[in-house]
């Protein structure tokens, strides 16, 4: 494990301009790859059939990356089973095998407390009363959860006094919603949930019933792939401009992130930018060699994330395509590259990034 | 209800375990009970006995029932 892993993360997350972060960052990434090689017989074997020397520091762009399916097949570990407190499966539709990722207490905490620094980033310290838009029974395993119960308990901690919108039928609970927000007038609330369920379930069925509720002083953080909602033929933008039209919501992020590096998350700021962390970085490369692609430029997307440490996750090459739009020069703000995704490479199997209701 | 007790009584309510199990060492992933499901239950428990909001860093930090109760002091409850 890197030695200095506690202070890095706790450096503030968006504030290393490109030439310290590339720095600082390559030499824990070249860090985390020894120690997985030294812990995970699996992964070593891995490396040593790539012909992959441990004798140099690399560049970021030449470390070694695992295809994300790869988490399918195998079951990789670098602590012993005993430490692990929790695994994550992400997809969870019959038929499809599922990735499984094991936690030990340290990866778990680390990912909690990268999350909070990124999202408070963007809504602020104080929690607030939250509404997750999803039923209780999502969380009803608690040693195995899928990518939807962990961004639901993950979330949590932005949140009190929570309440479920939908019951186990995906119904909206109506008079539950109506009094939540009557308690809570005045205040600042967070909405939570899946964007295809946040969208099907809960904004759409407001418009269709004509309920009108006032959010405009409320948050909503979404994520879990925009796929479901292109069948709905709802751009990022409309979606945006309908939630506005509907409640007056206007404070909408859209969260991009990958079960096997949960806490590194990319959050979108308000031009629609998906945005990198010190904790996380994104390499575009093309199909037809793997060679990086340019800023600008469409390949398939490389995550690197600080945090995996208990399973060798922390460089996946992911099934979606997406291009680099710039760095460090956001008019957020935020230091670190910044991209948007385009959608799923086309021959990678089948598989949404959560495994969103109904797939 | 003395706060100790009351303390007390909110791990027992989350964590649905006995008064044998509690110590000051008692933490976080201890016992399967302790686990991130546990922990919110846990943190809202103390928010409703002691009418205080807690802030997600005392949340982060909140590792043992020992730890606990230094963390509540900042919010002037003293156990």
């Amino acid at each position: 494990m890197p030695e200095n892993q506690q202070e890095y993360l706790n450096l503030p997350p968006f504030y290393l301009a490109k030439d310290e972060k590339r720095q600082k960052f390559t030499k824990y990434m070249n860090e985390l790859t020894q120690y997985h090689y030294e812990n995970s017989a699996e992964y070593a074997r891995m490396l040593d059939a790539l012909n992959f020397s441990q004798e140099k520091n690399f560049e970021l762009e030449e470390l070694p990356f695992l295809p994300v399916g790869l988490f399918k097949n195998y079951e990789l570990r670098s602590v012993p089973k005993e430490n692990i407190v929790k695994t994550m499966t992400s997809s969870g539709t019959s038929g499809q095998s599922v990735s499984k990722i094991f936690l030990d207490k340290n990866t778990a905490l680390n990912q909690q407390k990268t999350l909070v620094k990124i999202v408070t980033d963007f809504t602020g310290n104080s929690r607030m009363p939250m509404i997750i838009i999803d039923c209780p029974s999502v969380l009803k395993n608690r040693f195995m959860f899928s990518a939807r119960g962990a961004g639901i308990l993950g979330f949590s901690i932005f949140g009190r006094n929570s309440i479920y919108a939908l019951d186990d039928e995906m119904n909206l609970q109506t008079e539950k919603l109506l009094s939540f927000l009557e308690e809570n007038q005045g205040k600042k609330i967070f909405l939570f949930g899946f964007t295809f369920m946040v969208w099907q379930y809960f904004f759409k069925v407001l418009r269709d019933k004509n309920l009108k509720i006032d959010l405009s002083n409320a948050v909503l953080i979404h994520g879990g792939g925009w796929k479901k909602m292109q069948e709905q033929s709802l751009t990022p933008s409309e979606f945006r401009k309908t939630l506005k039209n509907i409640c007056g919501i206007t404070q909408v992020f859209n969260y991009y992130g990958m079960v096997e590096q949960t806490g590194s998350i990319f959050l979108e700021c308000e031009h629609g930018h998906l945005h990198t962390s010190i904790f996380s970085e994104i390499i575009t490369r093309r199909e037809k060699d793997f060679s990086p692609c340019d800023f600008g430029e469409v390949g398939i997307i490389e995550l690197m994330s600080v945090l995996p440490s208990s399973y060798p996750g922390h460089i996946i090459l992911t099934e979606d395509e997406g291009r680099i739009l710039g760095e460090d020069d956001c008019p957020c703000g935020r230091k670190g590259k910044y991209f948007e995704i385009l959608g799923r490479v086309k021959q990678a199997e089948v598989r949404g990034c959560s495994d969103t209701y109904g797939n | 209800m003395d706060n100790l007790e009351k303390y007390k009584n909110a791990f027992k309510e989350a964590f649905e375990i006995d008064d044998n199990v509690i110590t000051d060492e008692l933490a976080y992933e201890s016992i399967p009970e302790w686990d991130s499901v546990g922990h919110m239950r846990l943190m809202a428990g103390l928010e409703d006995a002691f009418d205080i909001m807690l802030e997600t860093e005392d949340i982060l930090d909140f590792g043992t029932f020992g730890k606990g109760k230094e963390i509540l002091l900042k919010y002037d409850v003293t156990i």
